[in-house]
């Protein structure tokens, strides 16, 4: 049995079950714990079939690179900014999604931080960019 | 933990001749613990009858939260005006102010004639969701789904585990209740209790009106008790509406829908042991 999320999670994630906007959660370790249905479009699989991903598999999952095609360190993501610094980052990256297609993607990424200061993750949105 | 019941309903007391038999005082509930402790969650209007006598001189309450009918005993708790008792006031923590200064917004004119810093014999202890100890039980308090910052508290004693969560909408955080047990308010204060005392607000008919306001439903309760695996079941928190007969009918619904855990109807001077 995996340990309970934090009740600051379950309330974000229940809340993004419910957007139309692209949103991504990740633990404080960097696991990712959930995507919303909007997400999986742009993730190319759905959450149910990939299920949470531990952080060391996910660069593995999914390849970024700039807008010339340059790969793109972890710790340059937004996400993983928001994640290093616990600070609200953004960014624009090129995308590539567990079905193979490129995308161009608009990260916000916001460090959730609950009750006593308890740093418990990130909560970001995808936007994909008109061609 | 020997433990007995002196409030039981929820958001606001409800006298009279149809709330005999469950009461009409607001939440507190007394934990005697085997290491000679007294214990007392929340501190609703049930709080002031509350029998301290061989009580050790020091007493410890334990907050949920801050909503009126979980704070309104507290000035009329004797214990805080007497010198010789120690009291330790513990609840959750606020990003912005204090337990003390939240708790002194109540207890200051106009609303209340004594105001908290001529307590002297009274301390305060803001909760970070953790385990904290209390003489020989260990505390674990978590927060738990409930509008404000709502604490769930699940105390051990020798390998005995009462969970305490009297406000509480598990369902609400799941599109689909039961959600997987990670996912899922409560679980991990509640899991395996030996006895668990929970909200059991509403009828499923009223919880359909009410979602969001943080309180359960009895299929709700009763599949939140299936999943973690609980004993013995105490409700609590009853509807102020619901009259003694109204909530035989809901605990009697309760009973048929229950599985696993053995439904205690959390009436008014109910005692069991842990």
């Amino acid at each position: 049995m995996s340990p309970q999320h934090p009740v600051e999670m379950i309330l974000l994630r229940q809340l993004a079950s419910y957007l139309t906007i692209a949103i991504w959660m990740m633990d404080a370790d960097g696991n990712l714990i959930y995507y919303n249905e909007p997400a999986e479009r742009l993730l190319g699989v759905t959450f149910d079939d990939a299920g949470p991903i531990h952080a060391d598999q996910l660069s593995q999952m999914f390849r970024a690179t700039d807008f010339d095609g340059n790969p793109l360190a972890d710790s340059s993501l937004p996400i993983v900014k928001a994640l290093s610094k616990q600070k609200p980052t953004h960014g624009e990256i090129r995308f590539c999604g567990k079905d193979g297609v490129w995308r161009d993607v608009e990260i916000s990424a916001f460090p959730v931080e609950g009750q006593a200061n308890r740093f418990l993750g990130v909560f970001a949105t995808f936007w994909e960019l008109a061609e | 933990m020997k433990t007995r019941l002196w409030g039981t309903r929820g958001s606001i007391a409800a006298g009279g001749a149809n709330t005999i038999r469950y009461g009409g005082d607001t939440s507190a509930v007394e934990v005697r613990t085997a290491g000679g402790q007294l214990l007392i969650l929340d501190a609703g209007s049930g709080l002031r009858p509350v029998d301290t006598s061989g009580a050790p001189d020091r007493v410890d309450i334990l907050l949920s939260h801050l909503h009126m009918d979980h704070v309104q005993g507290l000035p009329f708790f004797h214990p805080l005006l007497d010198p010789e008792f120690e009291v330790h006031v513990w609840g959750p923590i606020s990003t912005t102010r204090t337990l003390r200064a939240r708790l002194s917004r109540y207890m200051s004119p106009p609303l209340f004639p004594v105001r908290v810093r001529d307590l002297e014999n009274v301390f305060f202890h803001d909760v970070v969701p953790g385990r904290f100890d209390i003489g020989s039980v260990e505390v674990h308090a978590d927060l738990i789904c409930h509008p404000g910052s709502t604490l769930g508290y699940r105390l051990i004693e020798e390998g005995r585990v009462l969970a305490y969560l009297p406000d509480h909408e598990p369902a609400f955080g799941s599109r689909v209740f039961p959600a997987a047990d990670e996912w899922t308010s409560g679980f991990e204060i509640a899991r395996e209790a030996h006895v668990m005392i929970h909200d059991a607000q509403y009828d499923d008919l009223e919880y359909q009106s009410r979602v969001g306001w943080g309180h359960s439903s009895i299929t709700h309760l009763a599949t939140f008790a299936q999943i973690t695996s609980v004993e013995r079941l105490v409700t609590f928190h009853h509807d102020p509406a619901h009259t003694d007969d109204d909530l035989d009918d809901l605990h009697d619904r309760l009973e048929e829908i229950s599985e696993g855990a053995v439904v205690l109807r959390g009436q008014t001077g109910l005692t069991f042991d842990v």
